[in-house]
């Protein structure tokens, strides 16, 4: 049983149909990546799943039990969480403070009568030291570099207690340290059982980490299989390159 | 001497109001003129109760339960919103409440007002002295500041300021957002209450004139001047705007046009603030 499985999805802005019938599915212990083209749905499918984007048909099934009008403060507690293509990390507080928005109590009156939190603050430590922002804690988000604010989002997800993680470019503009730190904490995710969605333009990046691939174009899955299987597909050069 | 302990006591029922505004604005982000439909609404409840003989210290907790009951009404329908809607809506909700109170006239006793307000008293000690009522007033102002700190040092204050720059990204991490608007608007409402209710036991008369839109607009300023996302600027910002129009008073303006030439100096002063220092005095936040 696929521990995200989405049927005839679609999406429409306007006249154009964002998603049209998409299906997919997404296996716990593997790295799918969603390629295509600027403009084929892959964001926008992203966007539809974690609800910032209203379902207008299809089904989602979230470990095997359909979900029906996903809201979009629902997406932790099934166990989802995401980064965004553009970064929406929030900038004038400091990066724990972002790290703890992932951590603590959800409710607001739980949240009223908590200060402090000792495994909280464990927890952020671990991966900030993970993602070598440790040093930077005290510092506001929006004083960090853009490769240190790509970093602090990755971590503000890894944070979360998911069980699917969506990545949207993660990899767009860092240096290859960065790129380094990011690809082992993909594979740690796989390793210990998490579905790992991948948006990535970089197929150097795609054919070292991800098991298996989509291809979308126009809203469609245009392909579906290993990487190097889909990008032998004539239809898939095609939806690329043009003819 | 009296003078300045009367014009301290009205800063520090001001610093409560600023302080309670503080928290939507300054720390969530959300511009409500509904401040002054909240500390009328805990004037004339208070007013009321104290009349009918009860204690300030019971009198005044009841009428920020009442205020709770009224904002979680309108909070209702104002978490909702955002940016100007949520602005236009509570500016509504104050004209609405302050035409209440000037046609009420059996429980307001419409624009003649409430007179002969008791003061508060304590175990059989009245706060009849201006002074005992000036260390009344600043104990309730330290003990709103304590609390407003403690909130937003709180996991709650933290999703408050996350609220404040992006809602939808908040809200993605496992955050009701329109539960935290709810709630702050309704704490905040309460906090306007005990001030509104400070304000008539000592002033021992109000009427609708004191909880016009005007009034909204100015603890607005308050924070502005003093800084938003700060809670130690809501009470400067307060100081500043109450007592500076009274200091210029000394300044020895003729006599025929002292009043004008006041508020000529009063309005240069605060646009001049704003163009040099725009974030306010103690500001980390700009809306």
């Amino acid at each position: 049983m696929s521990i995200l499985a989405i049927q005839k999805l679609s999406k429409t802005f306007g006249g154009v149909r964002a998603l049209d019938a998409i299906d997919v599915s997404f296996e716990a212990g593997e790295i799918t990546a969603l390629i295509g083209p600027n403009g084929s749905g892959k964001t926008t499918l992203i966007n539809t799943v974690t609800a910032l984007f209203s379902q207008e048909s299809g089904t989602i099934f979230v470990h095997g039990e359909e979900r029906q009008r996903i809201r979009p403060h629902e997406i932790v507690a099934l166990g989802m969480t995401r980064t965004f293509q553009s970064m929406r990390l929030i900038e004038q507080i400091s990066v724990l403070d972002n790290m703890f928005l992932a951590l603590t109590e959800r409710g607001p009156f739980r949240a009223l009568i908590e200060q402090r939190n000792a495994s909280h603050e464990k927890h952020a430590e671990e991966i900030l030291k993970k993602i070598g922002l440790w040093e930077k804690r005290h510092a506001h988000a929006e004083k960090l570099s853009y490769g240190q604010r790509k970093l602090l989002e990755i971590g503000r997800a890894l944070a979360v207690d998911a069980r699917v993680y969506f990545f949207d470019e993660p990899f767009a503009g860092l240096f290859r340290e960065m790129r380094a730190i990011i690809s082992d904490i993909l594979r740690e995710l796989r390793a210990n059982g998490a579905a790992v969605i991948l948006v990535e333009h970089d197929m150097a990046l795609v054919r070292g980490l991800a098991d298996t691939c989509y291809v979308l174009d126009s809203g469609k899955v245009i392909a579906h299989g290993t990487v190097e299987e889909v990008l032998q597909k004539e239809n898939v050069i095609e939806a690329y390159l043009g003819k | 001497m009296d003078y300045f302990i009367h014009v301290a006591i009205l800063a520090s029922i001001w610093g409560i109001l600023a302080l309670s505004l503080e928290l939507v604005v300054g720390e969530t982000g959300l511009v409500s003129l509904a401040h002054a439909a909240f500390f009328g609404i805990g004037a004339y409840a208070t007013a009321i109760l104290l009349k009918i003989g009860l204690n300030f210290f019971f009198a005044a907790p009841l009428a920020m339960a009442v205020v709770a009951a009224v904002a979680l009404a309108i909070g209702l329908v104002l978490s909702r919103f955002k940016g100007d809607i949520y602005m236009l809506a509570s500016l509504g909700f104050t004209s609405i409440v302050y035409s209440i109170f000037l046609n009420w006239q059996s429980v307001t006793n419409g624009p003649l007002g409430l007179p002969a307000i008791p003061r508060a008293s304590l175990f059989g000690f009245s706060f009849s002295t201006i002074m005992s009522y000036f260390v009344l007033v600043i104990i309730m102002l330290a003990l709103v500041y304590a609390f407003c700190r403690w909130l937003t040092r709180s996991s709650f204050g933290r999703v408050l300021h996350a609220i404040r720059e992006d809602e939808e990204a908040t809200s993605i991490f496992g955050y009701r957002t329109t539960h935290y608007k709810l709630l702050v608007f309704v704490i905040a409402a309460m906090l306007a209450a005990l001030a509104g209710g400070l304000y008539a036991s000592y002033i021992s008369f109000i009427d609708p004139s004191s909880f016009m839109v005007a009034a909204s607009i100015f603890v607005l300023a308050t924070i502005i001047l003093g800084g938003l996302g700060n809670v130690r600027g809501a009470i400067l910002g307060a100081f500043i705007l109450i007592m500076f129009p009274e200091a210029l008073r000394f300044v020895g303006f003729p006599a025929d046009i002292a009043a004008q030439s006041r508020q000529l100096v009063y309005g240069l002063v605060l646009i001049l603030l704003m163009l040099f220092r725009p974030q306010g005095i103690w500001g980390t936040f700009r809306l």
